[in-house]
């Protein structure tokens, strides 16, 4: 992953406290709410503090604690657990978009850096029913799949992911794939019915068609319609079948056509293509090994 | 009062949460009294693998305001944070927000459902 694109999923975590426990007063409550609100629009974590119920230990991340301090008395207990850096500040004086800028300001200050906008549309895989078969391995043209040492699949670079691109969860044999994002389900999480798992598996054969089958399928025809195609340049013959591959991807797939419209370059597509079907092949071959040596040993 | 611990989730990046419904729980929550846990959005730092996640996971009971169950859960795990047994998923996409607010808050997490 480069430099540029592994920023994005940096961005330094900041806990935001909103104070209103021992030593600080209760806030006014259209204040909490729309500093509550505000802050979560802004991408903060916020802790509220109270005088009831439990929160979660403090952990290494840098807090600032925001309140209305009483008489000064600065809520030390709260953060005692914490190793990171810590920031205090009255919030008397200020509405709630100069306390994001504050917040922004101090986040900037511990990470050295503006934070980058990026919606976080990837890939989630349940793997209660994941087989590791490698389907969404060779058919993602993007790189987001690859597979850990010990061979299983994983979603690795998620900001290669293309934004609101479902296709992988469309011709996943188990429909173990999720994009928590997407409109309708079972992509978005929702329980799997078993009229799913059919609908599902009936992609896969439009997914062949765009993972480099397409070289294969324009042999077939060629051979069929040699003459009508003899006059033709290669070229222009495999930019025709794209596209309507394309359109059938996004008729019955959802890929957005702007995802379709930053594919590479057909070569591209056919090494991309090349190289993940050698990934998911190795990564099978490894996991049969692995069964095998299972069921020898268990034997 | 609320036993468990609270986690809120306010989707911030994608309005496939209800706008209302969201509000309505965060609003209900910030005017209980009792402490809660609220991200900006829960994809996004599963994404991160944001440390925060762990903490959150780990120490007893959590009920988790967010959406699908089977989402939630796998978000958190890869970011190699496990949700306890203990841990209840309340889905916003789904619910109304008083069911929400009922079951995060018992009675006094009750709303009117005419306007959820």
């Amino acid at each position: 992953m480069s430099e540029e694109e592994s920023s994005v999923l940096e961005k330094p975590s900041v806990r935001v406290v909103l104070y209103e426990g021992v030593g600080g007063r209760a806030l006014e409550s259209g204040r909490r709410r729309e500093l509550l609100s505000t802050l979560l629009k802004a991408g903060y974590p916020v802790s509220r503090v109270s005088t009831g119920g439990e929160l979660a230990p403090a952990d290494d991340s840098p807090l600032i604690v925001l309140g209305d301090f009483a008489d000064e008395q600065l809520p030390s207990a709260e953060v005692a657990g914490t190793k990171g850096r810590v920031a205090f500040h009255d919030v008397n004086g200020d509405d709630a978009s100069t306390l994001v800028e504050r917040v922004e300001n101090f986040r900037e200050e511990v990470s050295g850096r503006e934070a980058k906008e990026w919606l976080p549309w990837f890939p989630v895989i349940d793997y209660d029913r994941c087989t590791h078969c490698m389907q969404c391995l060779s058919f993602c043209l993007f790189g987001v799949y690859g597979v850990d040492e010990e061979q299983q699949i994983q979603a690795q670079n998620l900001d290669k992911c293309k934004t609101n691109c479902p296709a992988c969860s469309r011709v996943c044999p188990e429909v173990a794939i999720m994009f928590p994002k997407y409109h309708s389900g079972p992509a978005n999480g929702d329980e799997v019915k078993d009229e799913d798992v059919h609908r599902e598996a009936m992609k896969i054969d439009i997914s062949a068609l765009l993972g480099g089958d397409i070289y294969s399928k324009l042999r077939e025809r060629r051979e069929v319609a040699k003459e009508r195609f003899s006059r033709e340049r290669d070229e222009k013959k495999a930019l025709s079948e794209r596209k309507r591959c394309l359109s059938k991807l996004t008729k019955e797939m959802d890929v957005p056509p702007e995802v379709l419209a930053s594919l590479p370059s057909p070569d591209e597509i056919k090494r991309r293509a090349e190289e993940a079907a050698r990934k998911a092949s190795e990564a099978s071959m490894a996991k049969r090994r692995r069964d095998f040596e299972g069921d020898y040993s268990e034997n | 009062m609320a036993e468990s611990r609270i986690l809120y989730c306010h989707c911030a990046y994608a309005k496939v949460v209800p706008e209302e419904t969201k509000e309505q729980v965060l609003e209900r929550l910030a005017d209980s009294g009792v402490a809660f846990e609220a991200v900006a959005d829960l994809c996004e730092m599963s994404a991160r693998k944001d440390p925060a996640l762990k903490r959150l996971a780990e120490g007893g009971a959590l009920k988790v305001a967010a959406c699908y169950p089977r989402a939630v859960r796998w978000l958190f795990q890869s970011a190699d944070a496990n949700l306890n047994g203990n841990s209840e998923i309340l889905n916003m996409r789904d619910s109304k927000a008083g069911e929400v607010c009922r079951a995060l808050l018992g009675e006094e997490g009750k709303v009117e459902e005419s306007v959820a």
